[in-house]
Parts: structure tokens; C-alpha cells; sequence
């Protein structure tokens, strides 16, 4: 609350801007601090601090009780040298979103592109396709769990039908991340409305000059959508991959890890670390880490992304 | 003479008439033929789309009927082969004995609590700080509005331990303190949908407002928010959904059965049940159909929701 406080009050006003600074423009600059203070409150209790607090926890050994026991770089030392449960977990988070990013990518894509078209009841579809990404958690986690029974499973029934043999989804560590990219395609209806937003704001124009050039329906993807909505993509891509993260509810429902840790999510990982076996400090090196990792990955795709992002006019991803 | 001269004139001109006739005639039957070509290719695009749109909406939708179909079967026919899709009897039951076996209402009443609470916090701190950011000039705003949006990128887990432990610490364990008090504090994507939207309205409307010598707040509550209702009302839908599902923070922060919502609930029920899928079933059943009815109601405005924070964000 002090650092608080130290924020929201407005600077003296430096010497150049000062002496022209009336009263009632310093009253207005007091009132946008006292208009935005719910965020700025909440950005140093709920996220500043406890950041600030959970990387400096990280550089300690604590069950909660007691002080906090500096031991400097051993957690960190130790989860990359000796501990095979975080490689497990990052390995199960990656290969679970080299897996699902693109799917969702194509899929959601495709199912956009489908639904542009000036054709007849495309509303409804689009609300049909749409409603499970809005559904999620437990409840859904356990139909889910049940859909992907080996024996009972309607996901075995269907492919039975056409002549595949049950597939031991949640009872064998190869198929319970494909079961899981399965499930949470269930919900690509998601980034497919985004996709559709982002189509139907390429200016008509372009594809009207095109049209006039003779352009196919494969260059005009090609040379006009794809590039106009390439932004959209981006945004989605970042957003898929934090997400990717901090997919917890699921695996904690349906197959608590398992088999054989084979859907031992990070933050599944990170959240037994710290509330099962209450190693705070190791915990919080892992979510240091794991902030670490997202900034990573998400400048690497921002910087690949300049190979083929067309920002038209400039205009960013984030406003 | 004349006769010599004109008949080959005539003869060209009739030729280049037969010719320019001919030509037409060709072109005419070719645009046509495109034209019939691509009426045709537009009848096998709308089809194939129509089949692939249908295909997908029924897989899609085979989750839901199991759910459904499974949640009112007797025992023997959840293990049946081939599959009975329609449960003979159909066992209403079921949901009964959800109620029975678990304080299933209680954890009802008590998300309904926590989401309409939520939904509440998420409006009001969002929409104060979105006005600031939109309409206000102060030293420090393109900065602080920048760091809001990296925020969206923390994920939780990087804040979860310090805040559990200060909680804790300040006795707020066993409360809903822990999960809804933050809520009141505008949380960045809400913030940003609500600026967005308010950087639409025209700057006239408050402006005459301020020059007949309105305050700040009784221009923004009652010029700002009622032109603003599509945002808050999609802002409340995401809220609602958030708070309907929320999962880990009830899970670490609520001890006592009776103040348990429905998604940790559901979780004990499933666990105490010990493969009993038809209850199981009936039990998420419960759980997904507020929301379900919900989005059926509001489905125009989530779309434009999506739209609205998609597009520009």
C-alpha cells in the first residue's frame, strides 16, 4: 500500500513543463490517478508484489513455517541438474502444444474460412461450433474422462465403427496427450470466431482487385488473406502457448499426471511441488522458471513472427 | 466500275459483320459457359461446405448427447454394446439422487454467490480504470497502460504462492475473501475490452455534459456506462463463465463442505462416487447447464465480444 501510494501521487513536475503547469491541470492529472487507481492498486497487490515476492522465494528453502532459509541458486541448480519431474513436465507441456498450436491453427482456420461464405445459415453453425470452447472445467473434464474410456467410451464406439481397434486413451502415457489435444479441440470453435473477426476485417477492396486480376481462390488465401489476418494469428498463437501453460483443471480431474506421468502438466507439476508436498521455495523457483520460459518463447514467436506478419498501417496486435 | 469497287468493300463488310457476329456469338456462348461453370463450382462449394459443417457439428455435438443420454441410464446400460443412445427406463433419478448423495444444492447456491459477486467486481474496477485510460491525461498513462497489457501475459502460478501465503497470513483461508476481494481491482483484460469500447463514443456527448458543469462521475455513470451497456454486458457474460468455473482458487483456499461451489463439488462427487458414470454424469450435467443456457441466450453478444477484444486486441 505505501509503494502504492509512492506511484499514485504525481511527480513534482519537472522544470521545462513546470512552470506552465496551472492548478487545474495538476487537479486533472490528480483525478486520473484517482480514476485508474483500481488498477494500479491491484497490479501492486495482486501482481508486482507477489511476483516480486514468489522470484525472490525462489532462492529459498521454506514449508511455510517459520523463516524462509536463503540457499541461493540450489533450487534452480537442482531442478535443471537432478530432477527428472521437471523435465517430464516441461516435456508433456511441449509435446502437448507442438501437438495442439497447430492444429487448432489449421483446424480453427479452416472452420473460419468455411463459415465466411455468403451462404445460408452460417449463424447457426457458427453458434453450434462455438458453444463448447465456452464450457470448460471440472464438469466437462469428467465427461470427457468417461468419453475416453477404453471399455465404455463412445470416442472407442466411433472409431470401432470404422473398424479401429479400442485405443487405450487414459490407460497408456503415448495416448493420453493425444487424448488430451483431442478434448481441447473440442473447443476450437474458440479461436475459429477469432479467425472469422479477423477475415471479415480485411477491407473487401483488395479482394475485389483481385477478382478483377482473375486471382484463384488459392492466391487470394495466399496473397490477401493470410497476410491481412497474420496479426490475428500471432495473437492467437501467443495466447495458445500461455495457455498451453497453465493447463491444470484437466489433468488434475481425469488422470491426476498419469499414467506414468505421461499428462504431468507443469502447472500440475508446480501446483503438488508447492500445496502437496509444501516445498514453497523449490515451488517458487519453478514459477520463476516457468514466467521465464513464456517470456522466452513468446519473444522468439514475436520475433519470428516478423517474417511473416504484415501489420497493415502499422497497427499492432495490442492495440 | 462501281460495281467492282463495291463488291469487294460489300464482301469485307460482310465478312467482318459474319466475323464480329461469330465473335460474339463465341464470346457469348463462352461467358455463359463460365457462367455455368462457376454457378456449378459455387453449387459444389456450398455443398461441400454444408457437408463438412454438418459432419463436424455432429462430432461435436456427440459429447453433449453422451452426456445427456449417459446421465439418465440405468446401471445396466451404461456398459451395453452397441451403445443405447436412448436410456429405457430413463432413469430422472439419477439427478435426484445427485442431490441425496451430496449437498449438491449448497454448492449451487454457493457458486451462484461467488459468480454474481464476481461478475459485479468485474465490472465496476475494470470500467473506473478503463475511463482513466481512455478519457484522462496524466503523467505516466502510456506507460502504466502498456505494463497492463504485458500483465496479460503473468500467468497465475508466477503470483499464486506469495498471495496463498498473505492470505493465509491475514486470515482470509475458508473465505471467499481470497478470490473475490482481487476481482474488485480491474483486472487487464477487462480493462482493455472496456477502453476499447470507450474510445467509440463520440467525445461531444461529455463534453457538452462537462460544460454545463457535471462532475466527472455523474457524467460517467450517467452518460459513459448506459451508452456502454454492450460492454459490460459482454464483460459480465466472460465474468460470469469465469467465476462459474473456477477451479484451483476455491480448491486451495475453501476447506468446509458447505462453502464448496459446484466445480470442486463435482470433483468430490466424481471421487467419492467410485465409477458410477450415470451420477457422474448427471452431477456435470447439473454443472454445465447454467452456462450452456446462458450462452444460448447471450450467443449474439459473446460473438461480438470476441470480435470486439479479438479484432483490436
Amino acid at each position: 500500500m505505501t509503494a502504492t501510494l509512492g506511484v499514485t501521487t504525481p511527480a513534482p513536475p519537472l522544470a521545462r513543463s513546470g512552470a506552465k503547469r496551472s492548478g487545474l491541470k495538476r487537479r486533472e492529472e490528480l483525478e486520473g490517478y484517482i480514476w485508474v487507481s483500481p488498477w494500479l492498486i491491484g497490479f501492486f497487490a495482486f501482481t508486482l508484489l507477489p511476483f516480486l515476492a514468489s522470484f525472490a522465494l525462489g532462492f529459498t528453502d521454506w514449508n511455510g513455517v517459520g523463516t524462509p532459509k536463503w540457499v541461493g541458486l540450489s533450487n534452480f541448480i537442482h531442478l535443471f541438474t537432478a530432477d527428472p519431474l521437471f523435465w517430464q513436465s516441461l516435456k508433456v507441456t511441449a509435446i502437448f502444444a507442438a501437438l495442439y498450436l497447430p492444429l487448432s491453427l489449421v483446424l480453427g482456420f479452416g472452420l473460419a474460412l468455411l463459415m465466411n461464405q455468403p451462404l445460408p445459415g452460417m449463424r447457426f453453425f457458427r453458434t453450434l461450433y462455438y458453444a463448447p470452447s465456452v464450457l470448460s472445467g471440472v464438469a466437462v473434464a469428467v465427461l470427457w474422462g468417461f468419453i475416453f474410456n477404453t471399455n465404455f467410451g463412445v470416442l472407442n464406439w466411433m472409431l470401432g465403427l470404422v473398424g479401429i481397434a479400442p485405443v487405450p486413451w487414459l490407460e497408456s502415457s503415448f495416448w493420453v496427450l493425444p487424448a488430451f489435444v483431442i478434448m481441447q479441440l473440442w473447443g476450437v470453435g474458440g479461436s475459429m470466431l477469432i479467425y472469422l473477426a479477423g477475415i471479415q476485417g480485411v477491407p473487401t477492396e483488395l479482394y475485389d482487385a483481385a477478382l478483377v486480376d482473375g486471382a484463384t481462390w488459392r492466391s487470394r488465401l495466399r496473397h490477401i488473406t493470410l497476410p491481412m489476418t497474420s496479426p490475428t494469428i500471432l495473437f492467437n498463437l501467443v495466447l495458445g502457448l500461455i495457455g498451453t501453460f497453465q493447463i491444470f483443471t484437466q489433468a488434475y480431474i481425469i488422470t491426476q499426471g498419469g499414467p506414468n506421468y505421461g499428462s504431468y502438466f507443469y502447472a500440475l507439476n508446480l501446483y503438488d511441488t508447492a500445496f502437496q508436498d509444501l516445498r514453497l521455495g523449490y515451488a517458487s523457483a519453478m514459477a520463476t522458471v516457468l514466467f521465464l520460459i513464456i517470456a522466452l518463447v513468446s519473444a522468439a514467436v514475436f520475433r519470428w513472427s516478423r517474417t511473416w506478419v504484415y501489420y497493415a498501417g502499422r497497427r499492432g496486435p495490442a492495440g | 466500275m462501281t460495281s467492282v469497287v463495291e463488291a469487294p468493300e460489300r464482301a469485307a463488310g460482310e465478312r467482318r459483320a459474319r466475323r464480329l457476329n461469330g465473335r460474339g456469338i463465341a464470346r457469348q456462348a463462352r461467358a455463359s459457359r463460365r457462367l455455368r461453370t462457376k454457378r456449378r463450382e459455387a453449387v459444389t462449394r456450398a455443398v461441400v461446405t454444408y457437408v463438412l459443417l454438418i459432419a463436424g457439428g455432429v462430432i461435436l455435438l456427440i459429447p453433449f448427447a453422451w452426456l445427456v443420454s449417459t446421465s439418465l441410464k440405468p446401471p445396466t446400460e451404461v456398459y451395453a454394446f452397441p451403445i443405447v443412445w436412448i436410456p429405457h427406463p430413463a432413469m430422472w433419478d439419477n439427478y435426484v439422487q445427485v442431490f441425496q448423495q451430496s449437498p449438491f444444492a449448497r454448492y449451487l447456491l454457493n457458486t451462484a454467490i461467488i459468480t454474481s459477486i464476481g461478475v459485479i467486481a468485474s465490472l465496476t474496477g475494470s470500467s473506473i480504470a478503463a475511463y482513466a485510460f481512455a478519457r484522462m491525461e496524466f503523467r505516466g498513462k502510456r506507460v502504466m497502460f502498456a505494463v497492463m497489457l504485458a500483465t496479460l501475459m503473468v500467468p497465475i502460478w508466477t503470483v499464486l504462492i506469495p498471495t496463498y501465503i498473505f492470505f493465509e497470513k491475514i486470515g482470509w483461508l475458508n473465505t471467499y475473501l481470497p478470490i473475490l476481494v482481487p476481482a474488485f481491482f480491474a483486472t487487464p483484460f477487462n480493462t482493455f475490452l472496456m477502453r476499447q469500447f470507450f474510445l467509440t463514443i463520440p467525445l461531444e456527448l461529455e463534453e457538452s455534459a462537462r460544460v454545463d458543469g457535471a462532475s466527472r462521475w455523474y457524467t460517467f455513470v450517467r452518460i459513459i456506462l448506459p451508452l456502454a451497456r454492450p460492454a459490460l454486458l459482454i464483460i459480465s457474460i466472460f465474468a460470469f463463465f469465469y467465476y462459474w468455473n473456477e477451479f484451483l482458487l476455491p480448491l486451495l483456499y475453501i476447506q468446509s463442505q458447505d462453502l464448496l461451489p459446484v466445480s470442486v463439488g463435482v470433483s468430490n462427487f466424481v471421487a467419492s462416487q467410485q465409477v458410477n458414470f450415470p451420477l457422474e454424469m448427471a452431477a456435470s450435467a447439473i454443472a454445465i447447464a447454467p452456462p450452456l443456457i446462458l450462452f444460448f441466450v447471450f450467443q449474439r453478444w459473446f460473438i461480438q465480444g470476441i470480435v470486439v477484444s479479438g479484432v483490436k486486441g
